[in-house]
């Protein structure tokens, strides 16, 4: 009496499968536009020794217009900072500093609000209350006060940019994380695995986790969007990495005085940073298009 | 409407050769394919078949609502002689809710949490009638005694919330009728009820095309139902209707195979799980996009004639004798002998039960509640306590099945839980395999205790964790509980595992998406037996699954209990099942135990009370039999402020007076193990006629449940 078996399809490996799922994207036109954009900038930053045409730190000639040639040869295409700076090669540069520091940072953010979130919304009780109060009282600072107290604190490097963001970012992943498993502890299997007395990481980490990831990497993308734009303003508060250290937020800063007579300085900078973001935020909504539909 | 009056010409609803597909990205899939009907004024037609058969999109195509992705590809659909399809939009959404009315499962997703029902009820005739206020309320009003609320003028004043399931259904009913609709349609409208608030609606149905002259297309996967509803039934199968006729006939004599084994699948009273065992269809319902050249039910039948069967499209063919007016889609269906259809079952041998492995003596389970209002606190009641489960008494031998059956809101739940390990209880014992458990938690118990004592889950959906392969599934138990660590050994456990629960091996690599019902049901049952339990927890482990695949997984069950001797403890609110695969019953109530005893003794008088109206509520495809009606009135108590005395006096017909009220009723003996918690005496409780009769030459003669 058994039911009739369907075929099976043999199952591919993980990076076909990675590939297929990206590919899915192509349903959704603003997705594919957004991973275009993501793309561009990740080509950029891997490539960015080959790409640019001038070193990122190099004085050269200050204050030249786009497009005018350099003594050196070649062509300055966007120009050059007060200090002589070539431009392009500093956004080249600094595509690699936020495409390090705004995953990484997030990824922080993500492991720290995972961890409470799971444990708050699974114990429930007495720890719900505390990380829960404990995460309102970090939500309820204006963002920007947190970061100038933090970062005034521990001091302006990396490390410190990570933490910082870490910090602010973790209560609300933490509450998206709460959320989610609120709903998938009532499900069977984590009853199945209650009984058969497993221990609460084995529960959280195999069966609530894996089956929150849906909504969890759409969040991840909209999110890698915020961290860009804080590292951006990080950078332009000072409060980002020291100079000479090319910095898309910190290059605003720098020009921003100059912004009326040359701006060319300050404009590719923000363009820089506001294509990257459109692209992260296109898809993330391209994402939860596709995982909305069937 | 005008053509009304020429209405006994027209038909109400005229559907012909209806063809309606969905566009996926896999392309286009038929949904029902070929289907016709014509639904007179005043009659009620059933359409059965089980999940993905197309039943419920017939319902959405008369609707003329189908979503972004669906649309009638072909034929005809008449409503009072114009067609539906022609309609503008403006037309049909002054039909719909006006001339036809929906009434879906989920009563609480009809109605506006944020409006007192009244005003929803009034808002009916307002709009589509344009009468006054006065007279729209007095109107509400009229129409929720009609379906039989009890005090209409404190429910048109409440909020949904404030009612219950059943009583929110009967609004959803009244809502629906107050447009006196010519039509009806009725998507599963008590599936999510409890059985007995179920058998007051269901009787309320069946009134309605009487009362009102309303037809109803009533679409149900339960055959009972559809036999104490309706007059004629159209038996679906993968989008075609397979059967038709009047519902007498289909009972009676069904003449295509996939009808035929549909009833054998059902536990009617005369089945017996070793005289008389249940036989499931072989396979699978196909996928819409898989369906099989020529008849549908092909693969699955044991009367396929290659050649024939599977050559071209089947027409429907009609057949005149014995009763006329009776349709089948079958080629072979003369050449059947009626006897000849009937599949074969085989017998088995009665397993003797051993000695007690389960003994609960005087369990207790309340959870605080903590008020901490103001008033509480000063009048000393600021923890209540819900007694969950109150005093239960009963043992579980070796190899024997237990059925605890109840509502919701009885307290079975939580006493799987307490017996899992996931509570512990509040007073009293349990003693399992000789050890006390009852004070310790999971984590306290050892790995092989744990093994022993596992849990089959209800919802086939969510039994097995989506992310994760059957295999590594089943192997995480096996490592857990066999202390078995190498993993050649582990995946032969799996291989043996997949193999006893009736599996392809290769199932061990696919996922739980890939799984149908049935078979995610199956790997959960697997996994309850990894550890050689000597007892299984199954939690309503068929109620989720379709018709035909239940009465596979029942046979599973009591496949493996037979070879392995294990104790089933069968926690389930369907008393059909239960009479079909239990050996002795506990029927709980409110957290209590209402009747306890071995299954012929239950199923017969004498009977508690509220026994007597579970056994009524449920509804039974079989026209052989006569039921005594018994509807009880009113709502389950809360459980923080249960009746002092008998927790069912509040509903029970047969209240004595207040002795009922203020004293906890006595446990009388009603005959070896039988015991009955009721102030009425045994003698009176005998002299009840049984609810279940069965009609044989015009003589009622009560049904023996064990050797029917």
């Amino acid at each position: 009496m058994t039911e009739i078996a369907q075929p099976l399809p043999k199952r591919e490996p993980l990076p076909l499968r990675l590939l297929k799922s990206l590919a899915l994207l192509r349903e959704s036109g603003v997705g594919m536009i957004g991973a275009g954009l993501v793309l561009f900038w990740v080509v950029v930053a891997i490539f960015a020794p080959w790409i640019a045409p001038f070193s990122p730190t190099a004085t050269l000639q200050p204050m030249m217009p786009p497009l005018s040639p350099a003594e050196s040869g070649g062509v300055f295409l966007l120009g050059t900072d007060h200090i002589g700076r070539d431009i392009l090669s500093r956004v080249i540069y600094g595509s690699r500093t936020v495409l390090i520091y705004a995953p990484l940072a997030t990824f922080c953010a993500y492991i720290v609000g995972i961890v409470m979130g799971l444990w708050a919304g699974y114990r429930g009780g007495w720890l719900d209350d505390v990380l829960s109060f404990l995460a309102n009282i970090i939500l309820s600072f204006p963002v920007l006060v947190l970061y100038v107290v933090i970062i005034a604190t521990i001091g302006a490097s990396g490390t410190n940019v990570l933490i910082a963001i870490t910090f602010a970012s973790a209560p609300g992943i933490m509450r998206i994380v709460r959320g989610l498993t609120l709903d998938i502890k009532t499900r069977d299997y984590v009853a199945a695995a209650q009984t058969r007395g497993e221990s609460t990481w084995w529960i959280l980490l195999v069966e609530i986790l894996p089956n929150a990831r849906g909504p969890l990497i759409v969040d991840a993308c909209l999110r890698l969007g915020y961290v860009t734009i804080t590292i951006g303003v990080l950078g332009f508060l000072g409060l980002g990495l020291p100079p000479p250290t090319p910095d898309w937020g910190g290059m605003v800063n720098e020009t921003r005085r100059m912004a009326t007579i040359f701006p060319w300085m300050s404009v590719f900078p923000c363009v820089a940073i506001s294509s990257l973001v459109l692209g992260l935020n296109l898809m993330a909504d391209g994402l939860r298009e596709i995982s909305l539909r069937d | 409407m005008s053509d009304a009056a020429s209405g006994a010409a027209t038909p109400v609803l005229e559907i012909d050769n209806l063809h309606v597909s969905y566009f996926t990205r896999a392309g286009e899939i038929p949904a029902v394919i070929d289907f016709s009907l014509k639904l007179e004024q005043g009659e009620a037609v059933g359409l059965v078949g089980e999940s993905g058969c197309g039943k419920s999109t017939v319902a959405m195509a008369i609707m003329q609502y189908m979503g972004a992705n669906g649309g009638v590809v072909g034929g005809s659909i008449k409503f009072k002689g114009r067609d539906l399809g022609a309609m503008s939009q403006e037309e049909l959404r002054r039909l719909r809710g006006s001339e036809i009315a929906m009434i879906y499962q989920e009563p609480m997703a009809a109605l506006n949490p944020s409006l007192t029902l009244g005003r929803q009820l009034m808002e009916v005739p307002l709009y589509h009638e344009e009468v006054s206020e006065a007279e729209a309320y007095e109107r509400a009003r009229q129409m929720l005694s009609d379906v039989r609320l009890p005090d209409p003028e404190r429910v048109m004043a409440a909020y949904p919330h404030q009612i219950s399931g059943g009583q929110q259904q009967r609004v959803v009913i009244a809502m629906a009728l107050l447009s006196s609709p010519s039509l009806l349609l009725l998507d599963e409208p008590t599936t999510a009820l409890d059985v007995t608030v179920e058998a007051g609606i269901v009787k309320l149905i069946a009134e309605i095309s009487k009362k009102f002259g309303t037809s109803m297309l009533y679409i149900s996967h339960n055959l009972g139902l559809i036999l104490e509803t309706c007059d004629r039934v159209c038996v679906m199968y993968s989008g075609e209707v397979v059967e038709e006729s009047e519902v007498k006939t289909v009972f009676a004599s069904p003449r295509h195979p996939y009808t035929h084994g549909l009833f054998g699948c059902i536990p009617v009273p005369t089945a017996d799980k070793n005289l008389r065992p249940l036989v499931a269809i072989p396979g699978q319902l196909p996928l819409p996009h898989e369906r099989p050249q020529g008849c549908n039910f092909g693969p699955r039948c044991q009367h396929f004639r290659a050649g024939r069967c599977d050559d071209h499209d089947i027409r429907m063919s009609e057949i005149t004798h014995p009763s006329p007016d009776h349709r089948v889609r079958c080629l072979r269906w003369d050449e059947l002998a009626e006897d000849e259809i009937a599949t074969e079952a085989t017998e088995h041998e009665p397993l003797e039960p051993g000695e007690p492995v389960l003994v609960i003596d005087e369990m207790q389970k309340y959870y605080p509640v903590y008020d901490r209002s103001i008033k509480a606190l000063l009048s000393g009641q600021a923890v209540r306590y819900v007694k969950a489960n109150e005093r239960l008494n009963f043992d579980a031998r070796r190899g024997e099945t237990v059925a605890i059956v109840g509502e919701s809101g009885c307290g079975k739940s939580t006493f799987a839980k307490v017996l899992m390990g996931l509570e512990t209880a509040t007073e009293g014992a349990i003693t399992f395999n000789g050890q006390e458990i009852s004070q310790r938690p999971i984590d306290s118990r050892s790995a092989e205790e744990i093994g022993s004592l596992q849990m089959v889950f209800q919802n086939p959906n969510d039994t097995l964790n989506p992310s994760l392969t059957v295999g590594r599934q089943i192997a995480r138990v096996i490592r857990k509980f066999g202390a078995e660590s190498n993993s050649e050994t582990i995946r032969a456990r799996v291989m043996e595992l997949l193999d006893l629960v009736k599996l392809p091996r290769d199932f061990a690599d696919r996922r739980p998406r890939q799984l149908s019902g049935g078979q995610k049901q199956r790997v959960g049952i697997a996994r309850a037996f990894a550890g050689n339990p000597a007892m299984v927890v199954a939690d309503e482990p068929v109620s989720a699954l379709d018709v035909s695949v239940q009465a596979a997984v029942t046979d599973l069950l009591m496949d493996i209990q037979r070879r392995y001797r294990t104790t089933l403890l069968f926690i389930s609110h369907d008393l059909s099942v239960v009479r079909y695969l239990a050996d002795r019953v506990v029927v709980m109530y409110l957290g209590q135990i209402m009747e306890r005893g071995p299954t012929a003794a239950v199923f017969s008088p004498p009977y508690h009370p509220y026994t007597e109206a579970l056994l009524s509520a449920v509804p039974i495809a079989d026209t052989s039999i006569e039921k005594r009606e018994i509807v009880l009135e009113g709502n389950l108590p809360s459980v923080l402020d249960p009746p002092k005395g008998c927790p069912f006096a509040t509903r029970c017909p047969r209240k004595v007076g207040t002795i009922c009220d203020e004293e906890r009723p006595p446990e009388q003996q009603a005959g070896p193990d039988h015991m009955i918690a009721c102030h009425i005496s045994l003698a009176e409780l005998s002299l009840v006629e049984p609810v279940i009769q069965m009609v044989k030459d015009g003589e009622p003669k009560p049904v023996d449940p064990q050797y029917g």
